[in-house]
């Protein structure tokens, strides 16, 4: 179909991006790489010497590594369900017909714009402060003692935080894809008289699985990564060690640069388990 | 969808609509009410809502402090700067992968994506040691590179996803009647595409605007954008609920309003190709 | 600002133009402490005096040590003068990465500065930065509540006193907490306190072949006497609470005795900010009667990366800042309670100062730690709520995570503390110590 001609456009077209993205990921793993190999200790002189394989059995030796795995697993699964059953829930509602669509969607989206330091802090210190934040005041309205989320709730204050953020973005897309759902198909089995569950399960959900796998694979991207959520709230305490945050422990505060290069190259290797996994299953969809 | 609803039904959804969008903005109202009281009332018990003594004495207290609009101005020219840059690098690369895909435009992509993956600490030193060689430390033009390279694969796939959306007959067509390359772009592209690139740019604005580690250890005072404002806040001494408010307030408030006025192109083209 | 200030500013002002118009801009890396953000209120005046313009980055505690550490671990030069503490000096400057400071000028004085900042802030005898401010820590507590316990507290406590005082002082229904202390995870935070607690219980971090000492006796003792008295009469929550939070809660008159550092003295007695300013006492930090106190010592410097460009300039700033001259300056806008504490030996002489309610327990508490000799057996490193060496912030932070933990009752003591020998003698394993 497409010509000797268009193709070698197209090559060219494609070349900056390319280029650009093979030198920014190029660059950085291979000193990723290099320094996971090297002793390299910033605060005893640099570059003290080859290492050989000693900092990757030395990263997976430390028992916080385990723990991170699961605690990284943990929050992005726990922020995935959240995100797309709420998601899904919101974008059923929002597409329902109602007054005031238009303000109720900006409310719905404005925590998406809201920085990931910031949204930590507001929610660390003004809803979940045992003292004085708005939700202890809440629990002791009801006579209730209020929880210590930081501690107790560790998990579940990050991953409430978290799905705050990315909930507006699940919503927005899983909505796009309701809103191009054939309404003469739902009205038809309307009129048959299927059961709202039903309707839901054999011709909503189906036609959303493309926009759900979506949602899955552009926040697993994410949520992989994040950072700043854990570093305002428990600075890693309290079992909320992810492996990102594992590494940022070991390349600034235990200044091990070599050690954490080597936690780099596992967290390479989780992300693209995980990126197969998912395009495994969810693959077939994105065609 | 047309579909007929009684009154009652209408009223119904808007009230539990209303009620779930309230809680969902609520932290955000909550912090902009917080951010016009004073220190003590912050903390009161029971909460105040909206009857306290409305000041402006936090944002006169954060502006004197640090110089907000030298931030802001850094978040506008780092955030534009990174997506206008990353929209010219990433629209010919979408367009031909949408138009003219080869086997192995899929891995491609894929590719692409996972270079996201890289957890940024880990190249911290390498990429501070390089940016301070080339005398780029503290420099826009670093920031809006790093920035355009972290959300260049979500560009290129954003934009991918909607020029798949546009009919190959059309482009089939406009060949088979002479049309250039250049032809092709000016009638044919720019029109169909300009609601995914708007949208497509409004997103990477925000996550631009929201990054806060390459624009923390990367800049110092000429180039420090809001995410530095931010972390001067982040624990005072005492009482700063109140202060705390009015900083993220400030951090926040540009890029929300731009959410709001553009809304609606944000959400028509907001699909990664989820609509069929 | 007031009149008179303002018009010396001017007279200054007018005698510098010519200075000025060569300008130099210094960039300035800090800590959004109250004393610093002071100063940058007032840094016209260096401005005025010399011509040099000031750049400040101002970041949290946290943020500051990681952008500070990788530009002068990678000689980056972004920063003409830091702002660090008294563990990062000595490192910093054993590795040649700082300026040596032994030639400050005749006025300066150095001299003066105290004797145990300067040494803490000195590798090899040779000054590395300049004491901002200096602290220790001591026992703050409310006159009212402990009258109406019917106690009364000595100068010099131990920590069975302030155990019983705190359980007296509790009362849940009024919202009253006996004692907050911090619990908070970090090197810098619960690490900090809980280590200067464990001086005074006899325990230390290392032994002379610095094998970890988590499995002793002695920090059994400590880690239980503080989670019982804690879980007796502490704040809700408090293994998640450090210095700020604890702040918040003695200002609100929630606590009954806060155990921190002393430039927090002048926030909790600041009527502006506090609802007890007016019934707040002072004491020592407790001990145990085995020859240590549980006081720390920090202070806040400005040093000079070794890569700068404009040492003669950095260095005048230097001068400017931690000098009596500034103190007098923060003295005339707001007062003496409110100047930096804890650098100058003189500032202890000034008859003015030592009327504020807590200079004298301030100047007692820094002259009792001692930094080169913290612990009650004999240690191999330098520091009393910190170990010297660089290796320490990493492996305490870990270990600090653990304690609280347990403080959370997310585990026992004897699990955090199991944990936190494994953590640090494999550390210190990979830093080839043992």
């Amino acid at each position: 179909m497409a010509t000797q001609h268009s193709r070698s456009a197209a090559r060219i077209m494609m070349a900056p991006a390319v280029t650009l993205l093979l030198g920014w990921m190029l660059v950085p793993l291979t000193a990723t790489l290099y320094l996971s190999f090297r002793d390299y200790r910033p605060m005893r002189g640099g570059d003290l010497g080859f290492a050989g394989f000693e900092n990757y059995t030395r990263f997976i030796g430390s028992s916080s590594f385990w723990p991170s795995i699961v605690t990284t697993l943990i929050i992005v699964g726990g922020v995935l369900a959240i995100t797309i059953v709420f998601g899904v829930l919101l974008a059923l509602l929002l597409d329902r017909p109602m007054w005031g669509q238009g303000v109720v969607r900006i409310m719905v989206i404005a925590p998406f714009f809201v920085m990931p330091t910031v949204s930590a802090l507001v929610w660390k210190n003004m809803f979940m402060d045992p003292t004085n934040g708005l939700l202890s005041h809440l629990w002791r309205f009801f006579g209730a003692e209020p929880v210590v989320w930081m501690s107790e709730q560790s998990l579940l204050s990050i991953i409430i935080i978290v799905s705050w953020q990315w909930l507006p973005f699940a919503t927005l897309i899983l909505l796009t894809a309701i809103q191009s759902l054939d309404g003469e198909q739902l009205e038809a089995s309307e009129m048959d008289g299927a059961p709202v569950l039903a309707r839901f399960w054999y011709i909503i959900l189906p036609h959303l699985s493309r926009a759900i796998t979506i949602v899955l694979l552009i926040q697993t991207i994410f949520l992989l990564s994040i950072f700043a959520e854990i570093f305002v709230t428990t600075g890693g305490a309290f079992g909320t060690k992810t492996l990102t945050y594992l590494i940022f422990q070991r390349i600034i505060e235990s200044q091990a640069v070599g050690l954490g290069s080597a936690g780099g190259v596992y967290a390479i290797i989780l992300a693209n388990i995980v990126a197969i996994f998912l395009m495994r299953i969810v693959g077939k969809n994105l065609d | 969808m047309a579909r007929s609803v009684t009154k009652q039904q209408k009223a119904l959804n808007t009230a539990i609509a209303w009620t779930i969008g309230l809680l969902i903005f609520f932290p955000i109202l909550w912090t902009i009410l917080t951010s016009f009281k004073s220190e003590g009332q912050a903390i009161a018990d029971p909460p105040i809502f909206l009857f306290f003594d409305w000041t402006l004495e936090n944002y006169a207290v954060v502006q004197e402090r640090s110089n907000y609009t030298n931030f802001l101005w850094n978040s506008i020219i780092i955030s534009v700067g990174s997506t206008v840059l990353g929209l010219i690098v990433a629209i010919p690369a979408a367009w031909s992968m949408a138009f003219t895909p080869s086997k192995r435009t899929k891995d491609i992509l894929m590719w692409m994506l996972s270079t996201k993956m890289l957890p940024a600490v880990g190249v911290l030193y390498p990429i501070y040691i390089g940016a301070t060689k080339m005398g780029l430390m503290d420099s826009h033009i670093a920031l809006v590179l790093v920035i355009m390279l972290i959300n260049l694969p979500i560009i290129i796939w954003m934009l991918y996803t909607y020029f798949r959306e546009i009919p190959g007959e059309i482009l089939e067509a406009a060949r088979m009647d002479g049309a250039s390359l250049k032809e092709e772009i000016i009638y044919i592209l720019t029109p169909m595409a300009i609601p995914g690139i708007a949208s497509t740019m409004l997103l990477n604005i925000i996550l631009a605007w929201n990054e806060a580690f390459w624009t923390i250890n990367l800049t110092v005072t000429k180039a420090a954008p809001l995410t530095a404002f931010i972390a001067s806040y982040s624990s005072p001494e005492g009482l700063f609920y109140a202060k705390l408010s009015a900083a993220s307030t400030m951090a926040i408030a540009p890029i929300l309003i731009m959410g709001w006025f553009s809304q609606k192109q944000l959400v028509r083209g907001l699909t990664f190709g989820a609509v069929k | 600002m007031n009149k008179s200030v303002r018009a010396l500013l001017g007279a200054t002002a007018l005698c510098s133009v010519a200075v000025a118009a060569n300008a130099e801009t210094l960039t300035i890396a800090t800590v959004n402490n109250g004393d610093m953000i002071r100063m940058q209120g007032l840094d016209d005046d260096f401005t005025a005096k010399t011509g040099i313009e000031l750049e400040w980055v101002t970041l949290e505690e946290n943020v500051l040590r990681q952008r500070v550490t990788t530009d002068i671990s990678t000689n980056g030069g972004a920063f003409d003068i830091m702002t660090i503490g008294m563990y990062e000096t000595p490192i910093w400057g054993a590795n040649g990465w700082l300026v040596p400071l032994d030639d400050l000028s005749e006025e300066y004085n150095a001299a003066d500065i105290l004797p145990a900042m300067a040494g803490g802030l000195s590798y090899d005898g040779t000054l590395y930065a300049a004491p901002f401010y200096g602290e220790s820590s001591m026992v703050m507590y409310r006159t009212d509540l402990m009258e109406a316990a019917g106690l009364e507290m000595p100068d010099a406590p131990t920590w069975e006193f302030i155990r019983e005082a705190a359980a007296a002082m509790t009362d849940r229904d009024a919202d009253i907490n006996g004692i907050c202390l911090r619990g908070k995870a970090g090197w810098g935070e619960g690490g900090a306190f809980i280590t200067a607690m464990s001086n005074s219980f006899g325990a230390r971090w290392f032994d002379m072949d610095w094998n970890a000492q988590f499995d002793t006796e002695a920090w059994a003792n400590t880690l239980n006497f503080y989670k019982g008295m804690m879980d007796e009469s502490g704040p809700a929550g408090y293994a998640t609470n450090g210095f700020n939070e604890n702040l918040s809660l003695f200002q609100q008159g929630k606590c009954g005795m806060w155990i921190d550092a002393t430039v927090a003295a002048s926030f909790v007695t600041n009527p502006n900010d506090s609802e007890v300013a007016d019934s707040v006492g002072f004491a020592l930090a407790p001990d145990n009667g085995l020859g240590k106190r549980s006081n720390w010592l920090w202070a806040w410097a400005l040093a000079i990366p070794a890569g700068s460009q404009k040492t003669d300039a950095a260095k005048q700033f230097i001068e400017w800042a931690t000098s009596t001259d500034y103190i007098e300056l923060v003295a005339a806008n707001e007062g003496w309670a409110n100047v930096p504490p804890g650098a100058r030996t003189s500032l202890y002489e000034n008859p003015n100062y030592m009327d504020v309610p807590f200079a004298q327990m301030t100047l007692d508490s820094i002259l009792s730690a001692d930094p080169l000799n913290s612990t009650v057996e004999e240690s191999p490193y330098v520091g009393v709520q910190f170990a010297a060496i660089p290796e320490f912030a990493g492996i305490a932070t870990e270990v600090s995570q653990e304690f609280s933990a347990a403080y959370a009752g997310q585990q026992t003591v004897e699990e955090a503390l199991a944990k936190a020998q494994a953590i640090t003698n494999d550390a210190m394993e990979a830093a080839g110590y043992r």
